[in-house]
């Protein structure tokens, strides 16, 4: 029962990281209609800014704005030389150009900071762990994770429900002529957006860091499930975002915690390991499918 | 290209030095895997095998030789590209280089179908170890499966009983845990794929946890391996339960990325920075002069061995690698000081060798090293031999 408890809160906890890239992402595809493939180029510079930040200095309170700073960064460079040019333009050239962003980002910071991962040390108020669940010590950082992702949430609820700006970026996914009409500086808009997603990519990013290995291409691993999720969620609504991340998260994490030991009950042993590994990695395409097949605009679509 | 360029500068400088009548270089086909995560692994073969070359003054066994450098980019269609290439348009007939399994099995058919030679310096899957052997294929580095067992074994002679083992879902990872069990005397307990792209072990853990193990084995190369190693110790389960691995799980590049959390690793390999023959003594002086601060991985000990290798039957041969067959009785005598120490072909020209284990310790700079702690194997072979008919 405890070790249920335990899956649950790392599907928990695994949702609401891929909600952090995921709510970048769809802000930028619901609003400005463009497709991201760079997007886990901006959460792997967000790592890197980070991971090298702390490296220098030893200090994960420095490393924390660097990443951040990296990332948004980057978002604002890229907005401008980019993406800028392929508002007006159909989404296979916009998959080509960002595909090329990512081929660019990837071999640069291979020159730059060589093929070896980077070491991210943790926090050391962080790094012990806590007895949530008696007789299961659940990594702090892990708890970390969660409460500042559940914050973000809630600061992107009152930033799009309660602010002026979220009213535009409201308007502007919805009736993006009418905005432009009314006279609001769209294209400004639209570069906050994207630095907006960009920051949150960052922060995703450098919150990893200490979990996984900072390396090139660490993004591209992230971002297939990031788009199941915003494509479950429904494109454009931050709620779907987050709901759709908490679905493939528990989702994922459940099917692989438990289907190979529910096999095992009727089959052989190492059969039931492969089979489960297999049905696992496919759970959440299951998922998507059926979300699609149910609601073909997602759980949440903004429009809808 | 620039190696392309250094190699060739280094076979200009000998020609000048031997006189005008020496001979026109061999050149060496090095097709391997530079970019991506595992770009490491391609560049310390690469420079092992340069710096073999270089330590000769740009000769192999006393034959000026010419080292064309190419990436795969881990992409086997790629990689039999540039076999294609280096074969028709340069003329290459010696070929070695490649790093992943998956790349050589779509490359190597191809260049031994032209008649050319291929050396292995790391892959070693078990089809061209058994009944698909060839004659004019080589692996100086080990056959796949021998890497795992030797983990199996060295997990029984540690006597653990109780294993937990994973690897990636894929044929290298399904290997990896057959070739683990073919040794391991105790009771496997548990037994999980996890994915090749996946980020997150932490439900893994939590089952490791709940199965009570007393040792875990995995299999996970590369960035993928860093990150099980650094979610394991943040679980808790560093201390508690002890993780028996094998050499791609515990390479010092992994070791460098880990920090202290590596510490307290097992592992087996067939080479280690502190193994002491004159061979090796003499490699790790021109590796840490060439590259100070650099800790070779065992992958740069193989693919210098394999340079010696080559250089042995070159020697033989005097350059002339028309006479595959000739070239063969010289490569198969393995007339070389490797730097592991004992070596020699198997009937399937794969290696039988030592195999050792060792564990990650403190080093006199406080910073962890592998240290080779004892034997695991004498003069092993691999179990594809038998279906092997040469």
């Amino acid at each position: 029962m405890t070790l249920a408890l335990e899956q649950i809160l790392n599907g928990f906890q695994f949702g609401i990281m891929l909600f952090l890239m995921a709510a970048g992402l769809t802000l930028i595809f619901g609003i400005m209609n463009v497709i991201n493939l760079a997007h886990g180029s901006l959460y792997m510079i967000g790592a890197y800014g980070a991971a090298l930040v702390a490296a220098r200095t030893g200090s994960f309170l420095l490393a924390v704005p660097a990443g951040l700073i990296a990332a948004a960064l980057a978002g604002l460079v890229i907005e401008f030389l980019v993406i800028r040019k392929l508002y007006d333009r159909d989404h296979l050239q916009q998959v080509l150009a960002t595909f090329g962003l990512i081929l660019f980002i990837n071999e640069g910071t291979t020159m730059l900071f060589g093929r070896t991962p980077l070491f991210v040390g943790m926090p050391a108020f962080l790094s012990g762990s806590v007895e949530i669940i008696p007789g299961i010590p659940y990594p702090t950082y892990r708890i970390a994770i969660m409460v500042v992702g559940l914050l973000v949430a809630f600061g992107l609820y009152l930033l799009v429900n309660k602010t002026r700006i979220g009213m535009l970026v409201r308007a502007g996914s919805t009736h993006r002529e009418m905005v432009r009409a009314l006279g609001v500086d769209i294209r400004l808009l639209y570069t906050v957006v994207f630095a907006l997603g960009a920051l949150l990519a960052g922060l995703a990013g450098l919150m990893a860091g200490p979990l996984l290995a900072v390396q090139v291409g660490m993004g591209e691993q992230i971002l297939i499930l990031t788009f199941v999720v915003v494509v479950i969620g429904g494109l454009g609504s931050i709620r779907g975002a987050f709901y759709g991340a908490l679905i493939v998260g528990l989702t994922d994490t459940i099917l692989r915690a438990f289907l190979p030991g529910f096999l095992k009950t009727f089959m052989n042993a190492s059969e039931a390991d492969a089979l489960g590994a297999g049905l696992s990695s496919m759970g959440i395409y299951l998922v998507m499918a059926l979300v699609l097949l149910i609601r073909p605009q997602g759980l949440f679509h903004a429009q809808g | 290209m620039k190696m392309t360029k250094l190699g060739a500068g280094l076979a200009l400088s000998a020609l000048l030095a031997t006189g005008a009548a020496a001979q026109q270089p061999v050149k060496i086909g090095f097709i391997t895997t530079l970019s991506g995560p595992g770009g490491y692994i391609g560049a310390d073969s690469r420079d092992a095998f340069n710096l073999a070359v270089e330590m000769e003054g740009g000769k192999l066994g006393g034959v000026p030789v010419q080292v064309v450098v190419e990436d795969d980019g881990l992409k086997p269609g790629q990689g039999k590209q540039i076999a294609d290439r280096m074969l028709k348009t340069d003329g290459i007939k010696l070929f070695t280089g490649i790093i992943f399994s998956n790349v050589l099995g779509a490359t190597a058919p191809d260049i031994l179908d032209a008649g050319g030679i291929y050396v292995s310096n790391n892959a070693g899957p078990s089809n061209f170890a058994g009944k698909d052997c060839h004659k004019n294929y080589y692996v100086v580095s080990w056959q796949n499966d021998t890497l795992h067992e030797s983990a199996g074994q060295n997990a029984t002679n540690l006597g653990y009983k109780k294993a937990f083992i994973l690897a990636p879902n894929y044929p290298a990872g399904k290997d990896a845990l057959a070739g683990f069990k073919r040794f391991f005397k105790g009771d496997i307990v548990g037994e999980v794929y996890t994915r090749l792209d996946q980020t997150d072990f932490a439900p893994e853990m939590a089952q490791i946890r709940a199965a009570k193990p007393d040792m875990v084995f995995h299999f996970h190369p590369g960035g993928l391996g860093i990150t099980f190693a650094r979610q394991y110790q943040q679980a808790g389960l560093l201390g508690a339960i002890p993780l028996v691995v094998a050499a791609p799980s515990v390479d010092s590049n992994i070791v460098k990325a880990l920090g202290d959390a590596a510490i307290g690793t097992n592992g087996t390999t067939h080479w280690n920075t502190d193994f002491d023959n004159p061979a090796n003594k003499k490699f790790m002086e021109a590796w840490s002069k060439k590259y100070p601060g650099r800790l070779p991985t065992y992958y740069a000990g193989q693919a210098y061995d394999t340079a010696l290798a080559i250089g042995a039957a070159l020697k033989a041969v005097n350059g002339d690698l028309k006479d595959t067959e000739k070239f063969r009785q010289a490569m198969l005598k393995a007339d070389f000081q490797a730097v592991r120490g004992p070596f020699k072909f198997g009937p399937n020209q794969h290696p039988v060798q030592d195999w050792v284990a060792t564990r990650v310790e403190k080093g006199p700079d406080g910073a962890p090293v592998i240290k080779t702690i004892g034997k695991v194997f004498t003069d092993k072979g691999d179990v594809y031999s038998k279906d092997c008919k040469l």
